[in-house]
C-alpha cells in the first residue's frame, strides 16, 4: 500500500441474508482526509461503515494501513437509556480512568456532565459524549455514521466545529456518512456517491452535479450545488 | 432461631442477592425475560428431583443447559426474537413436566420450597451464589457494551457470540438454584423485579447493581422469615415483597 494511504478498498461486496447490499466498491483513504460517503437511505452507506470496521462478512478487499486505531461514533443508541448510566460509568465500560475521561470532557467542552446520567443528556451533549467515548485510547481514524441526525440546529453547528477543531488538533482520518449534502460542502476533501454501487467519487465541488445527485437521489429530491 | 430457619435464610439472602445482581445485566434489550423460559424448561427436571428424592437444583441443571445452548443456537442461527422460542420452551417445559409429575408434588415444582434445604445444598447455593456474583462481575462492562449496541461491542473487538453464551451459562446456574427457592413459575421475577426496582431509583451503575443486589437479598430473607411467621409458602411471599418494593419504588422514581 502507498505511503500515505490509510485505506484501501478494493472490488467490495457484501451480502446480507442473500440479498446484495454493496457491490463493486472500489476506493482508497489518504492520511488526515476527510471522505464523505453520500447516499440516499436504504444506499447500504451505514452498512459499508459497518463492514470497514469489521461487523459484516464481505468479499473482495479491505485493507487498513498497519497498527492503525480506528474509533467509530454510532448513529444512535436507543438501548442506552434501559441501563443508569452516567457518563463516567460508560468511560469505564471501555476501561478509561477518571482522570482521562476528565480530560476528553473538556477537550469536548463538557466538563459538567461527569457525574451526569446519559438518558438525562440532550441529544447534542450526547452526540458530543460519544465522539468524545470514540475518540479515547486515542484513534487515528474516526468513523461517524449519520454525526447529525436528530440533532438541532444550534447543536450541529457545534457538532460541526468540534469534529473540525478535533480533526485539526489530532490530525484525524474521518470517514463519514450522510444523506445531508450540507456537510458535504462545508467538509469533505472526497466524497463518494453511493446506491448501492459508487455513482461518482471525487471533489465534492467536481463530482456532485445536478445530474449525479438527481440519480443518487433517484429525482425525489432536488439539491444544488451550494456556493459558499 | 432454630438452625432451619437459619440455613433458609442464608440461602435465600445469598440467592436472592446473586439474583438482583445478575438481574441488572437481563434489562437489556432482549434477555429480560430468558431466565422465564429457562425456569419453565426446568420444570421436568424438578419433576424428577422431587420423584426420586434428589436436590431440585441438580435436576433442573441439565435442562436448564439444554436450554442455555438452544436460546444460544436459536439466536445466532436467526434474527427472530429470543421470544419467539420462549413461546415454544416455556409451554413444552411445561406439558412434558405435567406427563409424570405427582399432583401432590407440583406445589413444589411449580412455586419452590427453601423451608427444608439441608446444610450441604445451603455451603453449595452459598458458594455458586459468590461464584455467580464474580463472574457477572468479570463479564459486566464487555456485556453492558453488547446490551447498548452489539455494533459498538463488535467495533471494540469483544466477541459478542463468546459472552453471550458466557452470559447465559451464569443465567442457567442462577435459574438452577433460583427454582430451589421460588420454583419454575418465579425464577424470572426473582431475577427481574429487584433490577427493575433498582433502575427507578438509581442514577449510575454502582447504585444500580448494589440496591439490586440488596432488595434481591432482603426480598428473600423477609419472604422466607414471613413464611415462619404465617406458615405460607415462602417462594411467592418473596416475590410478593420483591413486587412491593419495585411498587414503592415507583413513587421515588426519578
Amino acid at each position: 500500500m502507498e505511503k500515505d494511504l490509510i485505506l484501501k478498498v478494493k472490488n467490495l461486496k457484501v451480502v446480507l441474508e442473500k440479498e446484495v447490499i454493496l457491490e463493486d466498491i472500489s476506493f482508497e483513504v489518504k492520511e488526515g482526509e476527510v471522505l464523505t460517503i453520500l447516499g440516499p437511505n436504504g444506499a447500504g452507506k451505514t452498512v459499508l461503515l459497518k463492514t470497514l470496521l469489521g461487523i459484516f462478512p464481505y468479499q473482495g478487499e479491505i485493507i487498513w494501513k498497519k497498527g492503525i486505531k480506528i474509533g467509530y461514533v454510532p448513529q444512535r443508541l436507543p438501548f442506552i437509556k434501559n441501563i443508569p448510566l452516567s457518563v463516567k460509568d460508560f468511560f469505564e465500560l471501555k476501561n478509561i480512568s477518571e482522570e482521562e475521561t476528565k480530560k476528553i470532557l473538556k477537550e469536548i467542552n463538557l466538563e459538567e456532565v461527569l457525574e451526569k446520567e446519559i438518558g438525562k443528556l440532550s441529544s447534542g451533549q450526547f452526540q458530543r459524549i460519544l465522539i468524545g467515548w470514540a475518540l479515547a485510547k486515542n484513534p487515528q481514524v474516526l468513523l461517524f455514521d449519520e454525526p447529525m441526525t436528530g440533532i438541532d440546529l444550534p447543536g450541529k453547528g457545534t457538532i460541526y466545529s468540534l469534529i473540525k477543531r478535533l480533526k485539526e488538533k489530532r490530525n484525524l482520518t474521518i470517514l463519514l456518512v450522510s444523506h445531508d449534502l450540507n456537510i458535504v460542502y462545508k467538509f469533505s476533501d472526497y466524497v463518494i456517491c453511493l446506491n448501492r454501487k459508487i455513482l461518482c467519487q471525487g471533489k465534492p465541488q467536481i463530482v456532485l452535479s445536478p445530474q449525479i445527485l438527481e440519480k443518487l437521489y433517484g429525482g425525489e429530491v432536488k439539491f444544488y450545488k451550494h456556493t459558499h | 432461631m432454630d438452625f432451619q430457619l437459619l440455613l433458609s435464610l442464608i440461602s435465600g439472602i445469598f440467592i436472592g442477592g446473586a439474583a438482583g445482581f445478575l438481574g441488572t445485566l437481563m434489562l437489556s434489550k432482549r434477555m429480560a425475560l430468558v431466565a422465564g423460559p429457562l425456569g419453565h424448561l426446568a420444570l421436568p427436571g424438578i419433576a424428577l428431583a422431587l420423584i426420586y428424592n434428589f436436590d431440585v437444583s441438580l435436576g433442573a441443571f441439565p435442562f436448564v443447559i439444554l436450554g442455555v445452548i438452544l436460546i444460544w443456537l436459536f439466536e445466532i442461527r436467526s434474527k427472530l426474537p429470543v421470544e419467539a422460542l420462549t413461546a415454544v420452551v416455556f409451554a413444552s417445559g411445561v406439558a412434558i413436566s405435567f406427563l409424570f409429575l405427582p399432583m401432590e408434588k407440583a406445589e413444589a415444582a411449580l412455586i419452590g420450597d427453601i423451608s427444608k434445604v439441608p446444610l450441604k445444598a445451603t455451603i453449595a447455593g452459598v458458594i455458586l451464589s459468590i461464584l455467580i456474583a464474580i463472574l457477572v462481575k468479570k463479564i459486566y462492562p464487555k456485556m453492558v457494551l453488547i446490551n447498548i449496541s452489539e455494533d459498538l461491542a463488535k467495533a471494540e473487538k469483544i466477541d459478542v457470540k463468546k459472552y453471550n453464551l458466557f452470559y447465559l451459562l451464569i443465567v442457567g446456574i442462577m435459574v438452577a438454584l433460583g427454582v430451589k427457592m421460588v420454583g419454575g413459575l418465579l425464577t424470572a421475577a426473582l431475577v427481574a423485579i429487584p433490577a427493575s426496582t433498582s433502575r427507578n431509583l438509581s442514577r449510575n451503575l454502582f447504585q444500580y447493581n448494589f440496591l439490586s443486589t440488596f432488595f434481591g437479598a432482603f426480598s428473600a430473607f423477609l419472604g422466607i422469615l414471613l413464611s415462619k411467621i404465617l406458615s405460607l409458602p415462602a417462594g411467592p411471599l418473596i416475590i410478593i415483597i420483591s413486587a412491593l418494593f419495585f411498587l414503592i419504588s415507583l413513587f421515588f422514581k426519578r
